[in-house]
């Protein structure tokens, strides 16, 4: 869902010109590419230990772009909550079921067409979803000075203001989401 | 932010920032060279043995004299494992363990205004790799990437020791690191950057976060970073009685090397994060100095001398503690450190806005020391009336 | 901005891909090299896993235990909380007595999870 939200440098910067930087884009397609390239490898390797590799890809892709938003705090906390916990909690998963080595010869079915078509329709969704809401912004980056450094973090003060101001609610809704989520585990796993 | 980089950046930037990339890594590697000799010596001082004593005065060169062997040596991959996930594993483990050196601050005159700024080649910069404004989190990113490497290398090995190594390995620092980056977020109070540049500004002057946060998170950060290197009393991931090496037994020559470096380059990036993060870094006292010599010398000498001690500290461990049940790991990291770690982010957090909200400070103390008692107690309660409950079922039931 | 090709911020994340890219080289180049020096002297008995000098039996996958598991998902909650708390922990006057409450209600629910799962008995490793 994270990586979906990718494109949307794309679109605010065709959408305004040159308010961003020339080498930061050609990064961005360049990291784009690769994470496509990788997601289908996901969906294709026929082991699933290297697709949890290539999902490890993707998302560091994703922190990639996010660094390149200027957004250094969401893009390290991919990193330390996609790549640090959620892929090892997969990991972990895998270990748990079953993570042969080599090739698995029941990881492939027929079903590849239908696949392929609720992925495109999803695609399709979420980039008119994407286009409709933020196709008309513009993403502006300031400079940053020495004063403004010395002053602080203001990437990170901006996330908070806005945790503490109109995500209030889902901040404090997110608790009980994690505290919902980790009951259901423990209820699944104790068998009791 | 380093003011080297903003502006217009010319050829002497880009010269000065690759010769303190190659000069942090030179200075990196002779430095992990030297905390194996002196880990190998310091133990067999401790135990009453010589240590090396061959290679060199003292045996300095032994590390060298080692790492020149398992050059030569033949590499033997088992027959089972995965080709490109074994050869890849060294590297995931041994790159986040340098990178994390990229944002600690070794040198620089922190005393009176100044803020660590030193004038190289008439060019200002920081004496460090780099100062992103995110630098603390990049070093618990990292550590949160290197837990791949450990994984990979016991999966891919096709091998039962390294699997079962491997396992607990992850889920001992995945353990771990919560406590630790709670003990961060303590720091983090008083610092009030996620600079490492600006945490160490912060504590010069002997304001350090040692005791400004309450000594508590340092102890929490202590434990819980000695767990995350698996270094002993937490090294069950290679327990040699029960798992031969771990995670690494099934590599051989500059791939074991490489995993070997990467433990003992984690031991000196970890002191030097405890540095950074409770000891003010580089920054002391400058009697007066100004120039080079208080921005090289006595910065780095500080640091220095500082990083030893902790160095130091984690061989002591190894020579005296004896190693943890994994029962008891599980236990402190999540039944001790969590909570408390969460108890005295809340405290600080509480006398900071006491302080900035014209509370009464010792009222709020009192409230908080309350607080955490009566927290501490009743989940003591909880818990044992949870576990009485238990105790039964299992006498009575039959699994 | 518009004068300088690359913008300061990325700038100081380039340098720490320098450093990260130059030790790949270098390490990688110590690769190549040692595989270019090494003997290579290949035994069939060489190549087989270790088990402490048997030969290895049964399967060489063993399946891992469910608390494993659910260690790893109580530390997704608890790192999802600590990356909260970072930005709030920098500004803590900002935002006073309120963002004060706020902060405990939410360690105050993920705590719940904490002791959740200590009273089920799953934090204990027997």
């Amino acid at each position: 869902m994270i990586a979906a939200l990718a494109p949307l440098s794309f679109l605010a910067q065709s959408a305004t010109g040159n308010s961003f930087d020339v080498p930061a884009n050609v990064v961005f397609y360049i990291v784009a590419a690769f994470m496509v390239f990788a997601a289908i490898r996901v969906v294709t390797t026929d082991n699933i230990v290297h697709a949890a590799l290539w999902l490890i890809l993707v998302l560091s892709g994703v922190g990639l772009n996010f660094l390149l938003l200027q957004a250094e705090f969401v893009a390290i906390t991919q990193i330390l909550v996609y790549l640090g916990a959620i892929v090892v909690l997969f990991l972990f998963g895998i270990m748990l079921t079953r993570a042969p080595l080599g090739r698995a010869d029941d990881l492939d079915n027929n079903m590849r067409p239908i696949g392929v078509a609720v992925g495109l329709l999803l695609t399709a969704v979420i980039a008119f979803a994407l286009i409709r809401t933020f196709g008309n912004d513009s993403l502006t980056f300031e400079a940053y000075a020495g004063s403004q450094a010395v002053a602080g973090n203001n990437r990170t003060t901006a996330l908070a203001n806005e945790i503490f101001g109109p995500q209030l609610i889902p901040f404090e809704v997110l608790s009980v989401l994690l505290t919902a989520a980790l009951i259901g585990a423990i209820v699944l796993a104790r068998r009791d | 932010m380093d003011p080297l980089l903003s502006g217009d950046v010319g050829l002497a930037e880009i010269l000065i920032v690759l010769l303190k990339v190659v000069v942090a890594f030179a200075a990196l590697l002779i430095g992990v060279m030297l905390m194996v000799w002196f880990e190998r010596k310091l133990v067999a001082d401790m135990q009453n043995r010589l240590g090396p004593n061959r290679a060199g005065p003292f045996g300095v060169l032994q590390t060298l004299a080692d790492g020149i062997k398992l050059f030569f040596k033949e590499e033997l991959s088992p027959q089972n494992a995965d080709p490109f996930v074994y050869r890849l594993a060294p590297y995931l483990s041994l790159i986040p363990a340098f990178l994390v050196f990229a944002v600690v601050p070794i040198a620089g005159n922190f005393s009176g205004d100044n803020d660590g700024v030193v004038t190289m080649f008439g060019h200002e910069t920081l004496m460090q790799v780099a100062d992103p404004q995110i630098g603390i989190l990049l070093v618990l990113a990292m550590s949160s990437v290197a837990v791949y490497g450990i994984m990979l290398a016991g999966w891919s090995s096709g091998s039962k020791y390294p699997l079962l190594g491997s396992v607990r390995a992850t889920s001992q620092m995945v353990s771990y690191e919560a406590a630790l980056g709670l003990s961060v977020a303590t720091v983090l109070i008083v610092a009030g950057s996620l600079s490492t540049n600006l945490i160490v500004d912060g504590q010069a002057g002997g304001r350090w976060n040692l005791w400004m946060t309450g000594l508590v998170p340092f102890v929490v950060f202590l434990i819980a970073g000695t767990a995350e290197l698996n270094r002993p009393p937490f090294d069950l991931v290679e327990a040699e009685q029960e798992l031969v090496g771990g995670f690494h037994t099934e590599y051989t020559a500059l791939r074991f090397a490489m995993f070997f470096l990467a433990e003992f380059m984690n031991t000196v990036t970890m002191s030097a994060i405890i540095v950074t993060l409770f000891f003010g870094g580089p920054s002391g006292p400058s009697f007066g100095l100004d120039g080079w010599f208080a921005d090289y010398v006595l910065g780095f000498g500080y640091f220095f001398a500082k990083l030893l001690v902790f160095l130091f500290v984690f061989v002591w461990f190894r020579a005296t503690l004896p190693r943890l049940r994994y029962d008891q790991l599980m236990d402190l990291g999540w039944k001790l450190l969590i909570p408390l770690a969460l108890g005295w982010f809340l405290v600080v957090a509480a006398v900071k806005v006491a302080i900035d909200t014209t509370w009464n400070v010792a009222v709020v103390l009192g409230v908080a020391a309350a607080g955490l008692l009566l927290g501490g107690m009743l989940l003591k309660l909880a818990i044992r009336s949870g576990s009485e409950h238990r105790t039964d079922e299992f006498v009575g039931g039959d699994r | 901005m518009a004068e300088s090709p690359l913008s300061d911020f990325l700038r100081s994340y380039l340098t720490v891909g320098i450093f990260a890219s130059l030790g790949f080289i270098l390490v990688g180049l110590l690769v190549l090299i040692a595989w270019m020096i090494r003997p290579d002297r290949r035994q069939a008995q060489k190549y087989i896993s270790y088990e402490s000098g048997v030969d290895p039996v049964g399967d060489l996958w063993s399946q891992s235990q469910i608390r494993y598991y659910i260690f790893a998902l109580l530390f997704v909650i608890f790192d999802v909380e600590v990356v909260f708390l970072f930005p709030w922990s920098t500004q803590l006057e900002a935002f006073g007595a309120f963002g004060l409450w706020h902060m405990f209600f939410f360690i105050f629910v993920l705590l719940l999870s904490l002791i959740y799962a200590w009273r089920k008995g799953v934090l204990r490793w027997a």
